[in-house]
């Protein structure tokens, strides 16, 4: 049993089936996957995949019927699962708030549970709100009903990581509330993790949101086979078959820009030039550099117009009327897609980077872009066929465990072996 | 004697009666409920062990209560006892149905929750079902007291106590000075109480069911 505390422990599923009695087709059928600690795992496929199924089957909500659990290197199949589930968070949609008790309550129960004094439970809970973003004074005696539907769910997450679990299950927690509060929670989510590094499974319907949070993305097709199993890029760059591609959408390579920010892409310099400097000093340096434009900076460098030669000319001298104004800056933690959209409105065709004081650090132009998102999606595709060959591996062992009948030689299925 | 004078005269009286009445229902309603409920989280996850239990206590409550109460005198004599076994039996009917209806009616999605997070089946059931299944329950119990305020009155019949005792002598004596004074001082007697418990029950509901779920 891993213990509270810290980091994320590992998930290994092995073979994990779910049959009901009375149906002919298994709900789960044999998924083998292994998640590493402190990673996100999406589970992504269509309504009645059995993803869902699969979720619970990991805090025994659901028993299966066959396979084994293993948490943090242990197996937790057969032990006693409420004291399990104590170990696990669990966050569900549309948050699953005990309305009779308090925001303060609703987080409180699992380290009630497991017996922590009352002054550690009541420090616990204000150090959680805080955690996702809520004010403790304000929302500490709240009832979930006077509470909207993002901060409900902001809730719903700080109960499951009230006893700092190591290892967190979510089951479409952001499905039930708007598109803007939904972008909001992710990136909540995002920042949790970077702090946090727990043991992630979610799961979810929306490849967008997959490819969002995911360090790795189950794609799952009906009974919970494993269609593709890989990083969101690879995915992109290198669906397995129809069903993923068609899963991914229109769109993969531009869903790619999502995934890399512009720090990750050559920034290029550009000659600038100083609101304050002469502006015979101006003239000059257009005149002499290879370029016929120059960036004006202002007086605290951050970008403000772009000179062109002759722009000064007609605007007979003035430095206040001449040049274009910069619409638009990203910074080195936008994504390219920002970036991407930035360079395509700015009619010079490129756009400067910010740093921290919106200061001017550098540009990136179309032609770096193009080269960048090229590398990016060649480089995956090679990564992607690598895994896409060690799935098949993986496949070809399972099917012949079944074919064989898997008593005797399952340890052939055992994943792993072919890692 | 009008009907004031007559209560004047004999308000010692009647307030015993009165207090008798309110007792018995009282502490039969603490039996019926408790029953009642157990009865309902015993059954309210089969289907059909839920419906027997509905189905049985409504066919009891179509059984007449001078009838039910005429046939317990032989088993267990007269006095206290069939008073006390009808009225939980007729208390019974409203609260185990109010009581199934309500802890059925709770989200599963929150049942799914509470499991989730590793509560077991007894916690669960204490901490999170009946508490959301409460406001139900509380308004099955406030409907069974009403009808065993009017049912208590015919315990009379078999010696019991309460306001029925009045209303019988007076039924007992028709015709002469008092007899439809007392009919209407039980009577009057019998409904002021039910206010009261009415009352006290919007009390208890302002008290126990949680700012959260209160309508």
């Amino acid at each position: 049993m891993p213990e509270t505390g810290g980091h994320g422990a590992s998930i290994e599923l092995e073979s994990l089936t779910k049959r009901y009695p009375g149906v002919a087709q298994p709900a789960v059928d044999n998924v083998s996957m292994e998640i590493k600690a402190g990673e996100v795992v999406v589970l992504v496929g269509p309504s009645g995949c059995g993803k869902s199924t699969l979720l619970k089957m990991i805090n025994r909500l659901i028993e299966p019927t066959g396979g084994r659990i293993r948490m943090g290197g242990e197996d937790v199949t057969d032990i006693d699962p409420v004291g399990l589930r104590r170990k696990i968070g669990y966050a569900i949609q549309s948050a699953g708030l005990f309305p009779h008790m308090t925001v303060a309550q609703n987080i409180a129960l699992v380290p009630r549970m497991i017996g922590w004094p009352k002054s550690r439970i009541g420090a616990r809970t204000e150090e959680l709100l805080d955690l996702v973003g809520l004010d403790p004074g304000e929302f500490h005696g709240r009832y979930p009903r006077q509470l909207s539907g993002g901060q409900q769910q902001r809730v719903g997450v700080a109960r499951a990581l009230a006893a700092d679990p190591p290892v967190l299950l979510m089951d479409e927690p952001f499905g039930a509330v708007d598109p803007i509060t939904r972008d909001h929670l992710q990136d909540e989510l995002i920042r949790l993790q970077h702090e946090l590094h727990k043991t992630i499974v979610f799961v979810t319907h929306d490849f967008d949101e997959a490819i969002k949070i995911g360090d790795r993305i189950a794609v799952l097709r009906e009974r919970s086979h494993i269609a593709q199993f890989d990083t969101p890029e690879a995915i992109l760059a290198n669906p397995a078959d129809d069903f993923v591609s068609g899963f991914v959408g229109a769109g993969a390579a531009l869903k790619r820009l999502n995934l890399t920010r512009v720090r990750d892409v050559e920034i290029t310099d550009y000659p600038t030039v100083m609101i304050d400097d002469p502006l015979q000093q101006i003239v000059n340096r257009l005149r002499a550099g290879g370029t016929n434009e120059v960036l004006l900076l202002d007086r605290h460098g951050r970008p403000c117009k772009w000179l062109r030669r002759g722009d000064l000319m007609r605007a007979r001298g003035s430095l206040a009327r001449a040049g274009t104004p910069v619409h638009d800056t990203v910074t080195r933690d936008a994504t390219l897609r920002d970036a991407l959209e930035a360079v395509l409105t700015d009619n010079t065709g490129r756009v400067a980077v910010t740093g921290r004081n919106g200061e001017y650090t550098g540009v990136v132009d179309m032609e770096t872009l193009l080269n960048s998102v090229h590398g990016m999606l060649e480089a995956d595709r090679l990564d992607a066929l690598e895994n896409q060959h060690e799935l098949e591996e993986l496949r070809a062992a399972q099917t012949h465990v079944e074919q064989e009948g898997d008593r005797g030689v399952t340890g052939v299925g055992g994943f792993g072996g072919t890692r | 004697m009008n009907f004031w004078e007559y209560v004047a005269g004999r308000h010692q009286q009647l307030l015993t009666d009165a207090y008798q009445h309110a007792g018995a229902v009282f502490q039969c309603m603490v039996v019926a409920t408790v029953l009642g409920v157990l009865i309902a989280v015993a059954t309210y996850r089969s289907e059909w062990a839920g419906n027997l239990a509905t189905t049985t206590t409504a066919t009891v409550l179509t059984v007449p209560a001078l009838a039910l109460i005429g046939l317990l005198i032989p088993v267990v004599g007269l006095g206290v006892p069939p008073t006390v076994i009808a009225l939980t039996l007729y208390g019974l009917l409203p609260v185990v149905r109010n009581a199934i209806v309500g802890l059925r009616g709770v989200d599963p999605a929150l049942v799914d929750a509470a499991t989730g997070i590793g509560m077991s089946r007894p916690a669960r059931l204490l901490r999170i079902e009946l508490p959301l299944a409460w406001p139900p329950i509380l308004t099955g119990i406030r409907v069974a007291t009403q009808m065993l305020m009017g049912i208590a009155a015919i315990a009379a019949y078999a010696s019991g106590p309460g306001l029925g005792n009045v209303i019988f002598r007076g039924l007992a004596s028709l015709g002469s000075a008092n007899a439809l004074n007392q009919v209407l001082a039980g009577t009057l007697g019998t409904i002021v109480l039910a206010l009261l418990f009415d009352a006290g029950y919007v009390l208890i509901g302002r008290l126990t069911i949680p700012g959260g779920i209160r309508a």
